[in-house]
């Protein structure tokens, strides 16, 4: 079989819809159009009956007790931007502080800093050179102002899983909500808001081989019961905490991804692992001061996180581009052009987060591109270090470090 | 980003990669960036003392597509210039070269430095006293 160019090894950003997921979602736009709050006719009967499948599979994806507390969202950004600002909102009276941890994603940043102006107080937990966030930190780091704790369930870049029951544990016992960001977990691993006392969880579509544009926010009915404050108003959709028409057939998609997800799980993690454990013995074993990013062990089966010293990260892309689509922490490659801030996070040093490049596999990634892709990012690498001057320096034992770099 | 052809090509096909030895007579080397900034390119030039022309010129670039392509095209006009005339390189003439966007003029500002830093090495070691002095502080 021949290889097919160019590869797509970029699962964090996004993933392909599956033919299977597609194929549940077509009637919805033509023959079953109807508006799912159309309470008076077999069209919107129909919508509303899709919609609540498509909950219902959510639900157990997450092993949520009761579909009615899925609220749809367009995707986990809103998710996370209704849990933490509905719920700093909400609970205003009761205090004004959340805890969040240093490398939680972009959007988690972004509400928190906006939450900061509007008198919020939040303390971005530090995590451990592996990614890990330390539940004793944690609750160090709470105040009787705590409202809510917000950790990422496994990180977007570096694929590290939290110790999300634990901390679960920890809310409840402080009486403090808990929201995670599952947004890379729910569908890759098992997650379950009962069993890890989970009262607010975000997730979107489309990492789970869903469609774009649709997401969810869990939020808990019992014990606690826990209300948040909508951001959008309108209809009073989604129980008032998400006015909108839902998108039937993205809901529908979203349901669909999540049911195969969860039928695959054990099976599909297991092959992934393998095939990123491959891919990491094949780079590894090949190229010397290249350095695993994250949790050796507790880390999604798909992601693998690697710095390769001396060479800057977005080069690396640029030699493999036209074969294989990755990701990098490198600052040329972010709008900021700031470094990755996960990888800054854990302590390594800045020149190596420059450095890093993500490979996210998928259920369509095979042996095939896996050893394609670890060839091929070998020789770009060590094409690279030939033109490094940091490559050459340290060849001949100069400390990088005790030099005087004259910066921009 | 999309990357200009000229971009493409320097990266793809680098010119001039390498290194002299510092201590050659007439070399000049300039090292600048820094690796916590993503950025570093060592530039040398080699000039026939007596003509002043610069014969040679070697780079070696840590940094993005950009960076690389900058450090490579300043080698390539280096070349057949004489130390006088490679001072009037600007970066503003790599940022036209090789269409550079905006986000990416530093890389071209970083070559500019390189080529001032290596021209200021080389006139230090060379042109002031018999004895080559000591190696550039960087």
């Amino acid at each position: 079989m021949t290889l097919k160019l160019p590869i797509f090894m970029d699962s964090q950003s996004t993933t392909p819809v599956d033919p299977r997921v597609l194929e549940a979602m077509l009637p919805y736009f033509t023959e079953k159009f109807g508006h799912p709050a159309s309470r008076n006719h077999p069209f919107g009967w129909e919508a509303e009956a899709a919609v609540d499948n498509a909950r219902e599979q959510v639900a157990k994806l997450i092993g949520a007790r009761d579909p009615k507390e899925v609220v749809f969202t367009s995707g986990g950004t809103e998710s996370i931007n209704l849990a933490l600002k509905g719920a700093a909102e909400m609970y205003r009276e009761k205090g004004n502080h959340i805890v969040t941890t240093a490398i939680d994603q972009r959007a988690t940043m972004d509400v928190c800093k906006r939450l900061e102006r509007q008198g919020i107080e939040i303390t971005y937990v530090p995590v451990g050179r592996d990614g890990l966030v330390s539940v004793e930190e944690i609750a160090k780091a709470m105040t009787p102002k705590t409202i809510l704790i917000s950790v990422m369930f496994a990180n977007n870049e570096i694929g590290t899983i939290q110790p999300v029951a634990e901390i679960g544990k920890l809310a409840k016992e402080k009486g403090v909500l808990f929201h995670t960001d599952a947004i890379q977990a729910a569908g890759k691993i098992p997650v379950d808001v009962e069993a890890m006392g989970i009262d607010l969880l975000s997730a979107t579509a489309h990492l789970m081989y869903g469609p774009k544009g649709v997401g969810a926010l869990y939020v808990r009915r019992k014990n606690p019961r826990v209300r948040i404050s909508p951001m959008i108003d309108g209809g009073g959709h989604e129980r008032g905490m998400r006015s909108g028409t839902v998108p039937v057939p993205l809901a529908v998609g979203f349901g669909k991804a999540a049911e195969i997800c969860r039928e695959g799980m054990a099976e599909e993690g297991k092959r992934l692992a393998a095939l990123r454990d491959r891919l990491q013995n094949l780079i590894l074993s090949k190229v010397d001061e290249a350095y695993l990013n994250g949790h050796p062990e507790k880390r999604l089966p798909h992601n693998l996180n690697i710095s390769f010293a001396y060479v800057e990260g977005e080069s690396v892309l640029m030699g493999l581009n036209k074969e294989v689509a990755l990701s990098s922490g490198s600052a040329c490659t972010s709008a900021t052009l700031e470094p990755s801030y996960v990888i800054s996070a854990l302590g390594v040093d800045s020149e190596l987060a420059h450095s890093s490049i993500r490979f996210g596999l998928h259920r369509f990634s095979t042996e095939e591109e896996i050893d394609f892709v670890g060839r091929r990012t070998v020789e770009v690498v060590h094409r690279l270090r030939e033109m490094s001057p940091l490559y050459e320096m340290a060849k001949e034992g100069v400390d990088l470090k005790s030099l005087h770099w004259k910066a921009e | 980003m999309a990357y200009s052809d000229k971009v493409i090509d320097h990266y793809s096909n680098p010119r001039n990669v390498g290194s002299f030895s510092k201590d050659t007579p007439g070399v000049g080397t300039g090292l600048v960036g820094a690796p916590e900034c993503g950025d570093v390119m060592k530039l040398q030039i080699k000039v026939n003392v007596e003509t002043g022309l610069i014969e040679d010129a070697k780079f070696k670039t840590f940094g993005c597509g950009s960076a690389i392509a900058s450090s490579s095209l300043a080698t390539e006009w280096l070349k057949g210039r004489t130390v006088d005339d490679a001072a009037k390189i600007k970066n503003t003439d790599i940022v036209n070269e090789l269409k550079l966007p905006p986000v990416k003029i530093h890389c071209s500002v970083l070559a500019e430095d390189a080529i001032k830093a290596a021209l200021e090495d080389y006139k230090e070691k060379w042109t002031k006293s018999e004895a080559p002095a000591g190696q550039s502080a960087s």
